[in-house]
């Protein structure tokens, strides 16, 4: 194989991974942010990008404008996750981690075939950005936009993160809870709306990510987002839950690795690529239980 | 001894019940039996330590490609599987020697995956158990050489009749009630209700789970030796939906007692039988009822969350059934006299 073509699918494969790192960042945040107020793990969260790529596909049958798409796309998805955490939730905030796990594990089965009921298994088609997936050339290396798109939006969505959380009361109303919620409530903190900004937050990322998500793959079905959410899960233990930032690199890095790693390998290899990812997830977790990018002082509090 | 009795007497009634009804029905009761199996070697792990697994699905899968592929004729062999290694290409074995070799192999598998994997706990347990079953599925999947890949499992004797079912899921409920007396069933239980103080008293968890994990593995592997010979798999019939519906089972019935999961586990199992059925449309009096196919996990998964925010701890509340009094008395008065 000639050295040029090689380097050009490394170009194209490195963006994809950084892209595709981008957006597990993100889902990995969404799931921090409530990990962090609520000591619970959202199994389901892959289901809320599954309801809003299928109200982006929803918005394409129809010709709505792709701003509509989006914005009802943002609606649905925001509201299932508050209905989500005044359902489920609520309810549960007392009970232990893993009854909590098993019971999103519970909701996210029932979101995906509540998908399957009402749209059929065979998929709708979201395509209104599809025009994303045409490649732009930078000195003579073809990207997709996608890829670049996907980055900057991963980035731009962490630093308006990072300034909320840092900037803002709500900011440092989360902070205080994910520290140690029961102190941060004897401050003053308002449980129930920290809880919910979180939420909603973590909706807001969701939705995002089911734009970014169904530019690669306009094709929805019902598991759509479910082996990502699992990856994400691996990648955020993987980093360490306990700090935002660290779950948030552990996604970054598993969606990068699992980009590069799909690209880079030959088809009869890469179709053994999340026997790859996993054994490399238990391997670390093995070495370092509490994170790979934890300090390695820190102890875990959940205990499961 | 008396706490065994109900969940002996439940399996019993369920397999005399099959034994009444017409032969599709049938297939579901013994389709519940293998439940009852696979959610009892469930529990011995999840209900005794605490530990959320999502791996043991993986145990069964192994155990049904064990026994599946050891039990197919050699015949037929090629057909099925042409890229099968050497020596399981010329091996084939009867009905009862390929369950054995499943659990073995089930348990095997858990004692190899165990070793590392029983060193942590909380999330990280959780997300490697799940990382098992990603790995394992992927794997039988593709890889041909020890198993039919990707195509159905056809040509595997079906003897798993309702006898069959009723013996193993027998063996897994009085395997977990035995290992549940022991000092390590209780060892493990006392690490599950406290940790530090287990510890203390010089139990080791680590041990402990391990010798859990590993047992309720060679049972996850018998039941899957058990469902291979009920019906033709493929690697989608024992990967996430089975993970999602037995942990239903478990935890509908109350993680934490044999009762519970065998209840748990005929209790949903019948839901999901007549509900399947009703997919394909039932009569019932006033009426024909077809629901949309899909059905039965939208109203399985809406149950568990129901159960889990009602009843966290399940519908027999993870105790075994307290029997009466009176009767416990009457019984012990016979005996001694």
């Amino acid at each position: 194989m000639p050295v040029a073509t090689v380097l050009g699918a490394d170009w194209q494969t490195l963006a994809d991974a950084f892209g595709l790192g981008g957006i597990y960042a993100l889902m990995a945040v969404g799931i921090g942010l409530v990990f962090g107020v609520l000591r619970l793990v959202n199994f389901a969260y892959g289901q809320l990008v599954m309801a809003g790529a299928y109200a982006l596909a929803f918005a394409y049958e129809r010709g709505w404008p792709v701003w509509v798409g989006i914005l009802l796309c943002f609606g649905v998805v925001v509201v299932l996750s508050l209905a989500m955490d005044l359902v489920v939730f609520r309810p549960l905030r007392s009970q232990s981690p893993a009854v909590m796990l098993v019971a999103t594990f519970a909701v996210a089965f029932l979101l995906q075939s509540i998908a399957l009921l009402w749209f059929k298994p065979l998929g709708k088609i979201a395509a209104s950005l599809s025009s994303l997936n045409q490649p732009w050339t930078i000195s003579g290396v073809d990207i997709r936009k996608i890829s670049v798109v996907a980055t900057v939006v991963a980035i731009g969505c962490l630093l308006a993160l990072v300034a909320l959380l840092g900037r803002t009361s709500v900011g440092l109303h989360m902070r205080a809870a994910a520290l140690d919620f029961r102190t941060a409530r004897l401050l003053g903190v308002r449980a129930n709306r920290v809880i919910s900004s979180a939420v909603i937050i973590s909706g807001l990322l969701a939705a995002i990510v089911a734009v970014l998500m169904t530019v690669q793959t306009p094709l929805v079905t019902p598991d759509f987002a479910l082996r990502d959410t699992i990856l994400v899960l691996a990648g955020v233990v993987l980093g360490g839950m306990n700090r935002l930032i660290s779950a948030t690199l552990g996604g970054f890095a598993i969606g990068f690795a699992s980009g590069f790693l799909g690209g880079a390998l030959p088809t009869d290899q890469s179709q053994y690529l999340p026997s790859f990812l996993f054994a490399a997830v238990i391997l670390v977790l093995l070495i370092r239980p509490g994170g790979l990018f934890t300090r390695s002082s820190a102890q875990a509090v959940e205990r499961v | 001894m008396l706490e065994l009795l109900a969940p002996v007497v439940l399996v019993a009634a369920v397999a005399l019940f099959g034994t009444l009804v017409s032969t599709s029905t049938q297939t579901y009761v013994i389709g519940a039996l293998v439940n009852v199996a696979i959610v009892v070697a469930l529990y011995l792990f999840i209900g005794n330590s605490g530990v959320v697994s999502f791996g043991h699905i993986s145990f069964v899968a192994v155990g049904a490609w064990t026994a599946g592929v050891l039990s197919i004729p050699l015949a037929e062999k090629p057909a099925i599987m042409p890229n099968l290694a050497g020596f399981l290409r010329h091996t084939s074995v009867g009905n009862v020697p390929s369950l054995a070799l499943a659990a073995a192999v089930g348990g095997v598998f858990a004692l190899i995956v165990g070793l590392p994997l029983m060193r942590l706990s909380g999330l990280a347990a959780g997300i490697a158990t799940f990382g098992v079953l990603e790995i394992t599925h992927n794997l039988l999947r593709y890889w041909e050489k020890i198993g039919p890949g990707v195509t159905t499992f056809s040509a595997v004797p079906e003897t798993t009749g309702l006898l069959q079912a009723a013996i193993g899921a027998l063996v897994a409920v009085i395997v977990a009630f035995a290992y549940q007396r022991t000092r390590y069933g209780r060892m493990l239980r006392a690490t599950r209700e406290d940790a530090a103080a287990a510890r203390a008293v010089g139990v080791s968890i680590y041990g402990q789970r391990l010798l859990a994990f590993t047992l309720s593995g060679a049972l996850a592997g018998l039941a899957g030796g058990l469902y291979v010979h009920v019906l033709p798999l493929n690697t989608e019939l024992v990967y996430l939906n089975l993970t999602f519906i037995t942990l239903a089972m478990l935890v509908i019935g109350g993680a934490t007692s044999l009762w519970g999961a065998v209840v748990g586990a005929v209790v949903v199992s019948a839901v999901d039988s007549f509900l399947a059925e009703a997919e394909n449309g039932v009569h019932v009096p006033g009426g024909t009822l077809d629901f949309p196919s899909g059905t039965r996990i939208v109203v399985v998964g809406a149950l568990m969350a129901f159960v889990l925010i009602v009843r966290p701890s399940g519908l027999t509340g993870g105790r075994e059934l307290p029997l009466p009094r009176a009767l416990v008395r009457s019984l012990l008065t016979k005996f001694s006299t």
